[in-house]
């Protein structure tokens, strides 16, 4: 992927400076071709860690916007700003002790700052990945803890949220307890698994396994090719 | 911001379009061996003649590895022994692990359920606590629970779709812890896609004879490692975020030690004394191997790598790498990340520019890769790009077609929202796709407990070789960083809770650039890489080394 002679260029403004970069950047990029080295504010570089929530408005416009700077395309005119770290505090807890049904609300009791949630939906709106924000927090505060977990599943946790909220609210710390607790509690689990965890306790598969194991390669290349495939 | 497809490629689409329907019912056959050998030899970048050259220096001298890697190996340390004060020691702990991937956060936990005080514990982290490959993995974690399957099975598709190169112990203890690993996910509260009796929904991946993969949407790795992190926090494990590991540091008895760690925005150094020390680097995308894009994090610069090497540790199948055969290639701002694998589990096809079917979709990896680079250079059957790439459609839609409207955005939230961003809609259209490289298959030379040649050394995870030979298949490196993790977190606190450790040195690496001298070694090139370098050409060729004192 050679860099070609005749580029595009456009102006982007980081953190109030301008700078001419080639079309078809995302943020991060552009960033990174204006000559700005990363340790913060870059982690995964596909959208799933979080490390690179990015703050920003477009030309003639007066909106604070919000995204992630490895998934947003570099636009003309923009002005940019990274938020690499959120100091939000986050709630200890046992995940053997948080079974909600032996509590009232156990999402409030270890977030009670969700009750004062004004319902502004300034959480939703900061969301890079388009979630539901405020209506997880008011599930939570329903004590509707597997709603919370579904609404929240794809939080990458860039805190985003959190630092736009007027009530203080730790939105993605409160729902990262949700999901733990919904996945420990409240889904029904398989039989198969633990039937498939004592054979192997029981050392059902060893002397099968072995034989494998002690297998000459042309043996084993046999075996293989005539393996019964499932087809998908 | 692009706004979907140009044009021309709409004009493909209607091919693709006007086949799907008949293909949703096509099964292509598989290749048999001879056949697989053929396209690899033929198409596969591993098996080119070039981009790779032998290591000259070290515990592997000899043997074959990519260009760029082996560049890294004859790169100077970071450091001057001579700078470092071994005399002080800034952290004595039992256990230091590098990397606070998923290899590495699941050692801690296994530490210290092996009776490790959370607080003898030290993870030291390039980025931040989590940013890892392990959060990007996308399709699923095998695990072979189902009635019509077994971890025999299991074992046979690992170590056949490793081509038989695999270390048979490492598969082994892969596939059969396999059920317990899903199990303790289950008490961590991991939320796995399930169906309403409970029951797991479970698909297949390349190269699997049973339907084994289980997951949490497209979001697996993402849900395994911010559980497995939240633990981590729940237990107060110490972690050390942007301060990786620089050198390993050994004792008077030639045993691992500890680490030189450096915190990365003030250059401070760091000595680390500890008992055990768990390498979870993970591997080297980021080296850009034969030039190709990476759906890799940051950070996939190979440190562990150099660092084990030079403190004696071999290394296995450096030669062979990973190219995903669905990388994004097309829009050009996201060339090169993942498309993940289970895009095919649920029935996607390749196809070429004419709507053809042209290879079973769920061939292993590298078979299904060098099919994909047949396919656009060897029969010019591809999809031209702005930018010159060439890329086969993933048929997206055929998903909802065959299993129900809805089923894509079910299934995969995260690529919908990565396609929609850029103004393409994957339920209503192909996703245009190449291989791009993915995954380290080797590195270094582990036992089934994660120990290492080197005493006091352990490692997990991607920077560690044997457990997927020279092809790792889907769903196996979720599994590879929960099993072998938690093989080395026991181990390891095992050994710590026995071991003494000697007078610290750093004489290993005064001796290795010995030998990279003696070897002719002409360089003043440094490594580990730790970042790679991505500025404007323009910057750099302007830039000046100067620091700037307040």
């Amino acid at each position: 992927m050679g860099e070609k002679e005749e580029q595009e260029m456009i102006e982007i403004y980081v953190m109030g400076k301008k700078y001419e970069v080639p079309k078809g950047l995302t943020i991060m990029t552009a960033l990174e071709y204006a000559g700005y080295k990363f340790t913060r504010g870059c982690g995964c570089r596909g959208g799933f860690c979080g490390a690179c929530p990015t703050v920003y408005r477009k030309k003639d416009d007066y909106k604070l916007r919000m995204d992630l700077a490895c998934q947003t395309a570099a636009e003309d005119g923009m002005f940019l700003v990274q938020l690499p770290f959120v100091p939000a505090v986050r709630e200890e807890y046992d995940i053997e002790e948080v079974d909600p049904s032996a509590n009232d609300n156990i999402l409030l009791e270890h977030y009670p700052a969700i009750a004062r949630c004004v319902s502004c939906n300034t959480c939703t709106k900061s969301c890079p990945q388009e979630l539901e924000v405020m209506d997880f927090v008011q599930a939570a505060l329903r004590g509707d803890v597997q709603r919370c977990a579904e609404l929240s599943f794809d939080c990458i946790q860039c805190g985003l949220c959190s630092m736009r909220c007027p009530a203080d609210i730790k939105h993605y710390h409160l729902a990262q307890l949700a999901r733990r607790i919904s996945g420990r509690y409240l889904q029904d689990k398989s039989d198969t698994l633990d039937h498939r965890v004592e054979e192997i306790e029981a050392g059902t598969y060893d002397e099968q396994m072995q034989q494998l194991v002690e297998m000459e390669k042309e043996a084993l290349k046999e075996r293989y090719e005539k393996r019964d495939i499932t087809e998908g | 911001m692009s706004e979907g497809y140009p044009e021309y490629m709409e004009k493909s689409i209607e091919k693709v379009e006007a086949t799907r329907t008949e293909r949703a019912g096509e099964t292509y056959e598989r290749m048999n061996l001879d056949e697989a050998d053929e396209v690899l030899n033929n198409y596969h970048p591993d098996y080119r003649k070039e981009g790779k050259q032998d290591i000259p220096v070290g515990p592997s001298r000899g043997e074959r590895a990519p260009t760029e890697f082996v560049e890294q190996l004859l790169a100077r340390s970071l450091i001057q022994p001579s700078d470092i004060d071994l005399g002080t020691i800034d952290y004595d702990v039992d256990i230091l692990i590098i990397g606070g991937g998923g290899a590495g956060t699941v050692a801690a936990l296994w530490a210290v359920m092996e009776g490790i005080n959370p607080e003898d514990i030290l993870i030291s982290t390039k980025l931040r606590h989590g940013d890892a490959n392990s959060m990007m993995a996308q399709g699923g974690i095998q695990a072979a629970d189902k009635q019509d399957d077994s971890p025999v099975k299991h074992y046979l598709d690992a170590i056949g779709g490793g081509h038989f190169t695999n270390k048979p112990e490492l598969v082994k203890a892969l596939t059969m812890d396999a059920p317990s690993i899903i199990k303790w996910h289950e008490k961590l509260g991991v939320l796995y896609d399930r169906e309403k009796d409970g029951d797991f929904v479970e698909l297949p991946g390349g190269g699997t004879s049973r339907f084994r993969l289980h997951a949490a949407g497209d979001y697996t790795g993402m849900e395994l490692m911010r559980v497995i992190r939240d633990e981590a926090r729940n237990l107060d494990i110490p972690v050390l975020e942007f301060t990786p590991a620089i050198e390993l540091l050994k004792d008077d008895s030639g045993n691992v030690a500890g680490a030189v760690l450096m915190n990365l925005e003030t250059n401070e150094y760091y000595v680390v004394r500890a008992k055990s020390t768990i390498m979870a680097t993970g591997g080297f995308g980021r080296l850009h191997i034969q030039s190709y894009p990476t759906t890799n994090h940051y950070g996939a610069t190979a440190d562990g790598l150099i660092m084990g090497y030079r403190a004696g540790v071999p290394l296995r199948d450096m030669d062979s790498v990973q190219y995903h055969p669905t990388g994004a290639a097309y829009p050009e701002q996201i060339v090169g990340l993942l498309v993940t694998e289970k895009v095919r589990s649920l029935g996607a096809q390749p196809v070429n520019k004419d709507g053809e079917l042209f290879v079973n979709p769920l061939e292993p990896r590298d078979v299904e890769a060098a099919a994909i680079i047949r396919e656009c250079y060897g029969r010019d059957n591809g999809v031209e790009t702005l930018t010159g790439m060439r890329g086969v459609w993933l048929d997206s839609p055929l998903i909802d077609e065959k299993k129900g409207q809805g089923t894509i955005e079910k299934r995969l939230p995260a690529m919908v929202r990565q396609y929609q961003r850029f103004g393409i809609d994957i339920t209503t259209k192909p996703i245009l796709v190449f291989p791009t490289l993915h995954y380290q298959n080797g590195g270094l030379v582990i036992n089934q407990d994660g120990s290492t040649p080197v005493k006091g050394l352990y490692a997990g995870g991607e920077v560690t070789g044997g457990v997927h030979g020279k092809n790792r298949l889907m769903g196996n490196s979720l599994l590879d960083f929960n099993v072998f993790g938690r093989r080395t977190g026991i181990a390891a606190a095992r050994h710590a809770k026995k071991a003494s450790v000697g007078t610290l040195t750093l004489d290993h690496i005064s001796s290795y650039e010995r030998q990279l001298d003696e070897a002719g070694v002409d360089t003043d090139r440094k490594a580990p890489m730790l970042l790679p370098e991505y500025r404007g050409k323009k910057v750099l060729e302007r830039h000046l080394d100067v620091e700037v004192t307040l």
